[in-house]
């Protein structure tokens, strides 16, 4: 953890974010996002761990559009959250159909499809 | 609307007496009426009409057509005229002479009305008209289902038949050919419910599949050196030939030209039942009895002694054609009588006694009696006709009922004497008896065969076939038709059992216990369950009388003075007129005498083994006096066995003298009964081999072709297999491979960058 401080630049005293705290708190996320997926049976919370990746990656873009002054990175993320809005509501919807049908909300339900 | 053109133009233009000129258009009724049978019987069927009206659309139109053909007879000034329908196939392809004609292949729809032609349709029409009227009776059991279908096919039949023996060419007597050989298949087949018609119909079909690849071959060789397959220029271009064979220059014949005969044999060996390929016949009784008078007995069966006949021209033209003829037909006649012999079902001795009728006829070609055979197929369609008629009224009247040990004195109960009457005539004829028809045909063939040299050995067989034919033939009539009076019904039952004769009928079933005739020969029926026979009807009464009638009156032919003061009577002058004559009109020299053939100039040279000039002679006689007596003296020892052993003392259907007799030669009748196992022989040469050869092409393809293509197959299959398991299904186990191989991209990106 320090180690990663070190990088960030400034050991003594924080008086601006830089590029490397930005990326570092998308990394963050996107591992919590990740180990999420793969720790819970949960379809929603699943779910919700897929967009926290994709918020991360996010981040990470607007951060190099900042630290290039270039506008690239934020119009790409607004695009990606308007299709990660939209997807959320089919994938609730989803998750609801597959609700009715077997009662439960585990992943682990779901294993037809094997070769 | 050309062909009724055509054929009003024909009908109205002057007749011509030239050698082939145009005219006889009333011959094109034949055709357009039997079709008109056809379209209208179909339509009764679409129409599903529940009467006897095809049958009497049938013998309208048959009718019809006999009355035009005679009406055409009538008219007629001998020669050869061409009655031009349609052209149908026409093909020129260039102007350079192929064989010295243009290189055209043209096939009309015409048709080729010589004496032949006629002496054919006469009988054709004549008994097809007869056979209608008589079928009209006996199929009324399928009033309403099969009904139509089998008038639609008796009709198809009389067309096809007309354009076998009508046509100009060989390509309508192969559309003819094929044609019969179709109608035949689905009438042997009409109780296609029956799984031994079936096989009886499939039998038929196979075998004269066989013989009918050598009459392909035959006309294709015929066109390719002739360049023409028109009856009028083959025999001008063989004319040439001719001459050189008459003078016995058989050397200047082209190899190509004596193997056309060769090859149109086997057509007419198949079609008319002949070694090796006769075995057909027997099996087509499974057919309605009419189909098998008139197709398996009196026409069709005739069209290979007509192929023959038509193009006798070129079957002179080969030293081995003529002589391979009589042998096949003399052997076909012996075998099939010694089956005949040993047989039980009466229709099926008259289908052997039809083989070896039809072993006459070939025999009587092959010796150049081609007036013999004619007469021989003239004579022969009447009376067979009529047995066969006759056994199918027995058939019909006692449920199916044809074996000879089970039915007697048929002909003495109530409502059966004109049955007997014609069964009597018939097998009067059929063995030869003075002075009925068969005893002139068959005399024919007998003289002209102890006349032509070097063919005594022909005629000795065939005069102990005559008594073999008289002994098979009096053995029918003497258990079947007198005696004392017993039947045993066979089991056909009919679920619809009042047919309109008046007769009574009892239900023939289950236990169809023996019956004497005597006292319900014509109860009404009673509701008992005794079975009655029931006496034919009007219809087949009024066809067996005038048949009767015609039979004995076709004896008459014999005396009639033909046309051109010859000798064959009526027949013989037909004959002498058309192409089957061997002597005129192709060959030119003096009128035959009748006698001895002092025409040796005109006898093919492999018939020159005796004194050049010379006919041979039968024991030193002239075979064409003496022959009238022997014959006779054979017919009649036949008739006397036949009397003594079936006959004579017989008490009961089942016993006679004869089985004293079968005890001390049994091997040999059970054999013969079994018709000398040619069948099994057949499957043993053929059909197991054949059956084996293609289990062995079977295994090779289940092992070596289907192994490659499954070997193929296979390759991705077991890939496939060895990836599969990473397909879990379970979704956790799909991240934590995308999340492995995330990592792993992420240490090998940085182990490169740093590294």
């Amino acid at each position: 953890m320090m180690w990663l401080l070190a990088q960030a630049g400034h050991p003594v005293a924080m008086h601006e974010a830089t590029l490397a705290h930005y990326l570092f708190v998308a990394a963050a996320m996107f591992v919590i996002g990740v180990i999420g997926f793969l720790t819970r049976r949960n379809l929603i919370v699943m779910f919700l761990c897929t967009e926290l990746m994709f918020l991360a990656a996010g981040i990470a873009a607007i951060a190099f559009g900042r630290f290039w002054l270039d506008y690239t990175g934020q119009s790409l993320v607004i695009f990606v959250v308007t299709v990660a809005a939209a997807e959320a509501a089919m994938a609730l919807a989803l998750v609801v159909l597959l609700f009715r049908k077997r009662e439960t909300l585990s992943a682990e339900a779901w294993q037809e499809l094997k070769g | 609307m050309t062909m009724l053109a055509d054929m009003l133009s024909a009908m109205t233009s002057p007749a011509a007496g030239g050698q082939v000129s145009h005219g006889a258009g009333l011959m094109m009724l034949v055709p357009v009426l039997t079709l008109l049978g056809v379209a209208l019987c179909t339509l009764c069927a679409i129409f599903r009409v529940k009467s006897k009206l095809p049958a009497w659309i049938s013998v309208g139109c048959l009718a019809g057509s006999f009355v035009a053909v005679a009406a055409t007879y009538a008219g007629f000034d001998g020669g050869v005229k061409i009655a031009h329908a349609f052209e149908w196939i026409t093909f020129h392809w260039s102007d350079a002479p192929v064989s010295g004609g243009k290189a055209s292949f043209v096939a009309n729809f015409s048709f080729y009305i010589d004496n032949l032609t006629l002496l054919w349709m006469l009988f054709v029409t004549g008994l097809a008209t007869l056979i209608a009227l008589y079928a009209s009776e006996y199929m009324s059991h399928d009033v309403g289902t099969g009904y139509c279908r089998f008038f639609v096919a008796f009709c198809l039949f009389v067309f096809s038949m007309a354009c076998l023996v009508m046509g100009d060419n060989l390509l309508l007597l192969y559309l003819g050919w094929e044609g019969v050989g179709l109608c035949s298949y689905l009438l042997i087949g009409y109780f296609y419910k029956k799984p031994s018609a079936v096989a009886a119909a499939k039998k038929a079909f196979i075998m004269n599949r066989i013989g009918d690849l050598g009459l392909a071959l035959g006309i294709m060789l015929t066109f390719v050196h002739f360049g023409s397959i028109e009856y009028t220029v083959i025999f001008e271009k063989a004319k040439p030939y001719l001459a050189a064979m008459s003078e016995g220059r058989y050397g200047d014949i082209p190899t190509m030209v004596k193997v056309i005969p060769l090859l149109l044999m086997v057509g007419a060996f198949g079609k008319s039942a002949q070694l090796p390929l006769y075995v057909w016949l027997p099996d087509a009784m499974e057919g309605p009895t009419p189909v098998s008078a008139l197709i398996h007995a009196a026409t069709m069966v005739t069209a290979g002694v007509y192929l023959i006949a038509r193009t006798y021209p070129l079957f002179l033209l080969s030293e081995w054609a003529l002589p391979i003829v009589a042998w096949v037909g003399t052997l076909t006649a012996f075998l099939a009588a010694t089956i005949g012999m040993a047989q039980f079902d009466i229709k099926r001795i008259m289908a052997y006694s039809t083989v070896s009728q039809l072993g006459y006829m070939f025999a009587g070609l092959g010796v150049l009696a081609s007036t013999g055979a004619a007469f021989h197929v003239f004579t022969h369609a009447f009376f067979k006709a009529m047995l066969f008629l006759s056994c199918g009224a027995v058939m019909h009247g006692f449920a199916g009922q044809l074996d000879l040990r089970k039915l007697s004195g048929v002909a003495f109960m109530k409502g059966w004497g004109i049955v007997g009457i014609a069964m009597f005539v018939g097998c009067l004829n059929l063995a030869g008896f003075p002075f009925t028809a068969g005893y002139f045909s068959k005399d024919m063939i007998l003289a002209e065969a102890f006349t032509t040299p070097g063919m005594a050995g022909i005629g000795w067989v065939l005069l102990l076939t005559a008594g073999l034919t008289a002994y098979y033939t009096f053995r029918v009539f003497f258990r079947v038709f007198v005696g004392p009076k017993h039947f045993e019904p066979g089991d056909e039952v009919h679920a619809h059992d009042d047919h309109g004769h008046g007769d009574g009928h009892g239900h023939a079933g289950d236990h169809g216990g023996h019956g004497h005739a005597d006292g319900h020969g014509n109860g009404h029926g009673h509701g008992s369950h005794e079975f009655h026979p029931h006496a034919p009807g009007w219809a087949i009464n009024t066809v067996l009388a005038i048949l009767t009638v015609a039979t004995i009156a076709a004896a008459g032919a014999y005396f009639l003075k033909p046309a051109d003061g010859g000798h064959g009577g009526w027949v013989g002058g037909m004959v002498h007129s058309s192409s089957a004559a061997y002597e005129s009109p192709f060959v030119h020299h003096e009128a035959a005498d009748g006698h001895a053939k002092g025409h040796a100039a005109a006898l093919p040279s492999a018939y020159r083994t005796g004194e050049a000039g010379h006919g041979g002679t039968f024991l030193g006689w002239d075979p064409h006096k003496v022959m009238y007596y022997v014959s006779a003296v054979v017919g009649a020892l036949g008739i006397l066995v036949a009397f003594v052993l079936h006959y004579a003392g017989r008490t009961s259907a089942a016993t006679s003298r004869a089985d004293a007799l079968l005890t001390k030669v049994g091997g040999v009748a059970r054999l013969a009964q079994r018709k000398w196992l040619v069948d099994e022989l057949y499957d043993a040469l053929i059909r197991k081999p054949l059956w084996v050869l293609s289990n062995v092409f079977h295994l090779i393809d289940k092992l070596v072709v289907d192994g490659l293509v499954d070997l193929a197959g296979f390759i991705p299959r077991a890939v496939g297999g060895s990836i599969r398991p990473a397909q879990s299904g379970v979704l956790h186990g799909y991240a934590l491979g995308m999340a492995g191989g995330l990592a792993l991209f992420l240490v090998i990106v940085l182990l490169v960058t740093f590294a």
